[in-house]
């Protein structure tokens, strides 16, 4: 199952995505090229919580906050007539590492149930802070007056965007691949497996676990970005509560801690809920129930369908044992 | 602002806040002995809310709509610990999340299905729409109602946990529950019974609610999220301590809504405090619940290592 056989399913989807956008167009089908789009951006959003969630153990509910952030870093300036693509880079991975930085490092002061509510508390309060401010649409939303605009190369177009993130998830891939097996990558891994122990190594499992936050929140705000420039729009309801639980699906969906696996998630779950939309109206009743299942059956046989496509290549002994597990609990032994 | 105005606010935060205890109490207990993540607790008291207006729309009465909500409540609530509770309280907090989220969005669509998306009113009957004459101020008597409910709970509750045997074991499950079912007591039983409690006490806050709100699809997922601040301020596990946070949200986001903005103009520009007023409002008891778990990582009244 390890290594040379995933290289070409890799190189395969790759083309495939790559394909996309002309196939689109040779269609003449533009819904092709937004939805590939929006599943390109899902997937940087949950190779992003990824980080937290799969390397860190860190159960997130409010990474849909970072994804805001980075919506409102777009639209806010280009509100007031900024379209630089720069400064609304600028602004979202400072606000994103600042948010990041804070509500982790309260948050981190717990563990467990605590840590998931907070996080979740956390991201309501900037869901509350964009419903209420009235002068920017509130609840209603705020369209983006002008795309990011960097240069010679301007988010103006849904193909713009595609390509963007098409480029921006290729190289994250790669990036989050070499990540796992840094030092960083291993100490993270350690941290998640027992604090106690990593700190008896000469780690420090919160600074440790906080870098990972604030960088997978980061790497969210950029995929909240590029989501405000596909839509030319965005809304409070992008921070619910309900996003932050449909980016933990995707990362779940796709095999977690995998470097991968996110990126098939995204891509399953959005598949899914696009196939379901067009048998029935109530598609979130069928949904529902299916992720409750996949849940109550185990996450392993869910994950071992994107197993083949994310494996990982060096797995240390625990890993391989949670990857193939019979026990049903894959990832966060946090203790 | 007036006294009497005040203390109508004060009231109106103390309602709220009892509310949020029905619906914390059956939550911090599975949370804190089965350490049990149910984000489907506010589709219970959803259930609770239509199972009171279909129930009081046909009979007109109150009474039989409380009871029909706690039928429906304590139903659903065993059913689902048949089905998903007892098969994950020894998975991992993600496995909970999981299952619970994908359960809050069967829920919600299927109360669309049958109710469709429009809200549906209840109305109160003759004997509980009046007002009570309350120094020199009236106040409505269904409130009053809200409030005694609540605060009956709340002691029925401190008797069941410190003075009953099936408190006592319920504590002791808490901090070993090896332990408890090696003494011979049917652990899952307990456990069973446990979470069908909180699911009554869910639907009994819903049909309270019902006449206050609207009921609609997806009205237990807001009110989830502030009983959960609850159950952190509070100390997870602890229905001593969720009943005094909830008292404190509940006073705290009232308060705030009503009073934040007019404060604010007192020291700042009128235009920023009518900007900044709401704003600050909605977000206080996430401020609040921020400010004890830098000052209290574990909630201000902790259940564990001593009998709550």
């Amino acid at each position: 199952m390890t290594g040379r056989g995933t290289l070409p399913l890799r190189a395969g989807a790759l083309v495939a995505l790559a394909a996309i956008p002309l196939a689109a167009m040779a269609m003449g089908e533009s819904f092709y090229l937004a939805f590939g789009a929006r599943v390109l951006i899902y997937a940087i959003a949950a190779v992003g919580l990824n980080i937290a969630l799969g390397f860190g153990g860190m159960v997130s509910l409010g990474h849909a906050l970072f994804l805001g952030l980075g919506m409102y870093s777009v639209a806010l300036p280009a509100h007031f007539g900024i379209d630089s693509g720069w400064i609304h880079l600028a602004l979202t991975v400072a606000s994103c590492a600042l948010a990041g930085t804070l509500t982790g490092w309260i948050s981190l002061r717990t563990a467990g149930i605590a840590f998931i509510m907070i996080t979740l508390a956390f991201a309501q309060m900037g869901f509350f802070v964009l419903v209420s401010l009235k002068q920017f649409g509130g609840d209603d939303g705020l369209a983006v007056a002008a795309p990011s605009n960097f240069g010679r190369f301007g988010l103006d177009s849904p193909l713009a965007v595609y390509i963007a993130a098409f480029a921006m998830l290729l190289g994250l891939l790669i990036w989050t691949d070499r990540l796992r097996q840094s030092s960083f990558g291993m100490a993270l891994r350690a941290c998640r497996q027992s604090g106690r122990r990593a700190a008896s190594l000469g780690i420090m499992p919160r600074r440790c676990l906080l870098a990972a936050y604030v960088l997978s929140a980061v790497i969210c705000g950029i995929a909240g970005l590029l989501l405000a420039n596909l839509n030319a729009y965005v809304s409070p309801s992008t921070m619910s509560w309900f996003v932050s639980g449909e980016l933990i699906v995707m990362v779940v969906l796709g095999g977690i801690g995998s470097a991968f696996g996110p990126a098939v998630g995204a891509l399953v779950y959005l598949g899914a809920e696009e196939v379901l939309k067009s048998m029935t109206g109530h598609w979130m009743a069928v949904f529902g129930l299916l992720i409750f299942a996949m849940a109550l059956v185990g996450r392993p046989a869910a994950a071992r369908l994107a197993v083949d496509w994310s494996r990982r290549p060096r797995a240390v002994g625990a890993n391989r044992r949670v990857l193939s597990g019979t026990t049903g609990t894959a990832g966060t032994e946090r203790k | 602002m007036s006294l009497t105005l005040f203390i109508a606010q004060l009231l109106n935060g103390l309602q709220f806040g009892v509310l949020l205890f029905l619906l914390a109490a059956g939550l911090t207990l599975v949370f804190g002995i089965m350490s049990f993540i149910n984000l489907a607790h506010g589709s219970l008291y959803m259930v609770g809310a239509y199972a009171a207006a279909v129930a009081g729309a046909k009979t007109g009465s109150f009474a039989v709509a409380v009871a029909a909500a706690l039928i429906a409540g304590v139903a659903v609530g065993a059913l689902l610990e048949r089905l998903a509770a007892s098969r994950l309280y020894r998975r991992d907090h993600l496995d909970h999340v999981l299952a619970t989220f994908g359960l809050v969005m069967f829920f919600n669509e299927l109360a669309r299905m049958i109710w469709g998306p429009q809200p549906i009113f209840i109305s109160l009957p003759e004997s509980l729409s009046g007002t009570v004459a309350l120094l020199g101020f009236s106040y409505p008597s269904y409130r009053f109602l809200i409030i005694a409910t609540g605060l009956a709970v709340a002691m029925a509750s401190q008797w069941l946990i410190r003075r009953t045997r099936w408190g006592m074991l319920i504590r002791a499950g808490s901090s070993n529950p090896d332990m408890v079912s090696t003494l011979g007591v049917n652990i899952g039983l307990l456990n069973a019974g446990l979470f069908t409690l909180g699911a009554a006490l869910a639907a009994l806050a819903g049909a309270m609610a019902a006449p206050i709100l609207s009921v609609q699809s997806g009205m237990g997922d807001g009110v989830l999220i502030t009983t959960l601040v609850v159950i952190v301020i509070g100390g997870i596990g602890s229905v001593a301590g969720a009943f005094c946070a909830s008292l404190l949200v509940g006073v705290v986001d009232t308060m705030g809504r009503s009073y934040l903005t007019l404060l604010l103009r007192e020291v700042a520009d009128r235009d920023v405090a009518n900007a900044a007023g709401p704003a600050l409002a909605s977000m206080l008891v996430y401020l609040l619940m921020a400010i004890v778990l830098a000052w209290r990582p574990q909630g201000l009244f902790p259940a564990t290592g001593r009998p709550s």
